[in-house]
């Protein structure tokens, strides 16, 4: 089949009050990369945020749709189940709970009662994505984000992506706090899910990520919205002349939301 | 996505068999109930005269003040003693159709039964079934209910019974001394070791009758063994009353541990003593759990009186609605170089109440003594409640102590999380919780850490979302 599609369509979100996204529009398809960048502040992880359904986060306008089907009408595990995937910037620790345990509870989430993942499959798939990420077997048995690193945390989120396999993965900050060798494994990670059923939204404000993906769209988010689209070479023109040249072209002064300059 | 709590559902093992018992002595605690019960089972005169002392220092004590409100317990609606069949079974065969429906309904598995060394089952007041495996005889323990170790062990017996707790201790314990009746009776020789753990099923079943098991346990020099009793009981309408004593000596390098998970209807008061002497390099280890109830008092104790002995409690408490969970842990430090750690974990919804108080002491002669305390609390909801309520008494400059309190409530950030990977409201809360008392299931016999984990899934189920 086809893979799947998430269309953002005039989305306006407001956090206690305070309006953050200003009318974004963005379509996601299987198949296609697209990466989101911006300075700080400009909304980027809000709308990854809000596509998940964080309760912080209330949409006063617009709408979400995958495969046309109303996202916000969706608990955030329904939206999950439904194939969406947040990695999330800052994720969260539970101690007592071994992140296998966990990794199968959230295969098993999506699967059928009564058809859940064969204990064996599911050892042997683990076992070959901790590898493919150079990530220590131990990792399996230790409580899930509980006393990792950032790099431990963020090679974690990408063995979930791996093992949960979603239809649109949003990759938040994935790139934040890594040094080069992790950023290299984590983007070989990211690769490797490539296919015409997936389809990922990664968020950076570093065009460094982009060296090892490349995404086939690039938006550049300011004030809320998307101020600006094109292919891969908009990530290029980035990493040489910053952002002040799309400021200049759009008569933006302050790029950020306004809630902090 | 507002967090609600999750409800707990009408309690599980409610159900409630036709009264089989041939005899039961009249309501209220009288002279005469005690004579009766002393006489049914044919003691010798010195038990009965420690019965009628006990007795007039129950009159003589004041209701404690502190710790629960008591108000609601009645001591004339309770019967005090309940006799549910005219002998022990000694094969499962003998054991009438009822009792066994009632372990049925409770899903003691018969796999269990061989898993286990012995299955020394209290229905009631009485041991029903108790077997003993071959090899625990042979290697000289003595594993049997309480009564019976008094008839066939009556040496042993005197010499040890009410020396760890004497009667007068506190008004429960004068209670238990006076009417007890059932519970456990654990000799381990010098030297002996065992490896599976010996188990008791507890269960009250008649209306208004209080439970006053008796516990004795002696670990000789060098031994080891692990105790392991599970408790659940019906629903009714008016209050019961479980009120046990457990006491339990390790001598010299000996070791044990007593392993504790009670399941007990919401509307029980469920108040406990349990205490442990420890000798010189002796270990002693309470592994508590205390689910339901209405109200629970219980805080394990363990005097560490031999140079090096060591004290470990591991606990967990659970409130729901209605409920009050008063319970922590005692460790006296009376000799030098002795060491102790509490591990007390417990959880709070739909306005339910947990305290963790407990004492840690250390007495003159504690020289290099150490004590670590871990307090973690999990408030589910805002109607809920916890306390925390340390004593340290410490006369030894000489000392360590760690305290180390936590409160913390399951975080939107965690349920967002849980729930961005597929898994409902209720599946992330249970995870949560399930995770927080992880440290207390991971000691836990394995079939029952299942069992475990199948109660709390009863206490989470219900309606989110």
């Amino acid at each position: 089949m086809a893979g799947s599609t998430l269309e953002i369509k005039n989305l306006h979100v407001s956090i206690e009050g305070k309006e953050i996204l200003k009318g974004v529009n963005l379509t996601v398809k299987g198949g296609e990369f697209h990466a989101i960048m911006g300075p700080n502040g400009t909304g980027k992880s809000t709308l990854a945020s809000a596509i998940m359904g964080h309760p912080k986060y209330e949409i006063t306008e617009g709408s979400i749709l995958l495969n046309g089907e109303d996202v916000l009408e969706m608990e955030v595990d329904e939206r999950a189940r439904a194939g969406l995937f947040l990695a999330m910037q800052y994720p969260s620790e539970i101690s007592g709970v071994t992140t296998s345990d966990f990794l199968r509870s959230a295969i098993n989430a999506r699967r059928e009662e009564g058809n859940e993942i064969p204990l064996m499959q599911f050892i042997k798939d683990l076992d070959k994505d901790l590898d493919f990420l150079e990530i220590d077997q131990s990792m399996a048995t230790r409580y899930l984000n509980e006393g990792f690193s950032g790099g431990e945390k963020k090679r974690n989120e990408i063995l979930q992506l791996m093992q949960i396999k979603p239809d649109i993965a949003i990759l938040d900050e994935i790139d934040s706090g890594l040094d080069i060798d992790a950023l290299k494994v984590v983007s070989k990670g990211i690769n490797k899910m490539r296919g015409e059923d997936f389809g990922c939204l990664i968020i950076t404000h570093y065009q460094r990520l982009l060296n090892y993906i490349t995404p086939d769209f690039v938006h550049v988010m300011m004030q809320g919205r998307v101020v600006k689209s094109g292919g891969p070479e908009l990530a290029h023109r980035l990493e040489a002349e910053g952002y002040d040249w799309i400021k200049e072209e759009l008569g933006i002064e302050d790029e950020t939301v306004g809630q902090n300059a | 996505m507002a967090k609600k709590a999750p409800e707990i559902e009408e309690y599980k093992y409610g159900f409630r068999d036709k009264d089989v018992s041939i005899f039961r002595t009249e309501r209220g605690l009288t002279r005469r109930v005690v004579e009766e019960i002393s006489k049914m089972k044919e003691e010798p005169e010195w038990m009965l005269d420690y019965r009628l002392k006990a007795l007039e220092h129950f009159y003589e004590r004041p209701m404690p003040q502190w710790g629960g409100d008591l108000s609601g317990l009645d001591f004339d609606e309770i019967v005090y003693y309940v006799k549910p069949s005219e002998k022990q079974g000694r094969t499962w065969d003998e054991v009438p159709a009822e009792i066994k429906q009632t372990f049925d309904k409770l899903g003691i598995p018969e796999a269990e039964q061989k898993y286990l060394a012995g299955v020394s089952a209290q229905y009631e007041s009485e041991v029903v079934y108790h077997s003993l495996k071959e090899d625990l005889e042979e290697m000289g323990i003595i594993f049997k209910d309480t009564d019976t170790a008094l008839k066939e062990n009556e040496d042993l017996f005197k010499e040890y019974f009410g020396t760890v707790i004497p009667y007068s201790d506190n008004k429960f314990s004068a209670l238990n001394s006076a009417v007890w009746s059932g519970g456990s009776f654990i000799y381990v020789p010098k030297g002996v070791k065992t490896n599976t753990p010996l188990q008791a099923y507890f269960r009250i079943n008649s209306e208004n009758m209080g439970q006053f098991e008796r516990t004795l346990i002696i670990v000789d020099e060098g031994a080891s063994v692990h105790y392991v009793e599970g408790c659940t009981a019906p629903v009714y309408t008016t209050n019961s009353l479980h009120s046990a004593v457990v006491e339990i000596i390790v001598k010299k390098d000996a070791y044990c541990r007593y392993t504790t998970i009670q399941n007990w209807a919401n509307n029980v008061y469920n108040l406990v003593t349990k205490r442990a002497v420890c000798d010189a390099n002796a270990t002693m280890e309470w592994i508590d759990g205390n689910i339901g109830s209405k109200l629970t008092m219980k805080y394990p104790a363990i005097l560490l009186k031999g140079e090096g002995a060591r004290g470990n409690t591991i606990s967990i408490a659970i409130a729901g609605k209605g409920q009050v969970q008063d319970a922590g842990a005692k460790m006296h430090h009376l000799a030098p170089n002795t060491s102790s750690t509490i591990v007390s974990k417990s959880f709070s919804k739909q306005g339910g109440k947990v305290s963790y108080r407990g004492i840690v002491h250390f007495g003159r002669k504690a020289d290099g003594a150490r004590a670590n305390i871990e307090c973690d609390t999990l408030i589910l909801d805002n109607e809920s409640t916890s306390d925390t309520i340390p004593y340290n008494e410490i006369l030894n400059d000489n000392i360590s102590l760690e305290h180390e309190a936590k409160v913390s409530k399951v975080s939107e950030e965690q349920l967002f999380y849980l729930m961005s990977r597929g898994l409902t409201e209720e599946e992330a809360t249970e995870m949560i919780v399930m995770g927080f008392i992880e440290p207390f299931t991971k000691e836990l016999p394995m079939e029952y850490a299942v069992e475990m984990n199948r109660l709390i899934k009863f206490e989470m189920e219900g309606s989110i979302g």
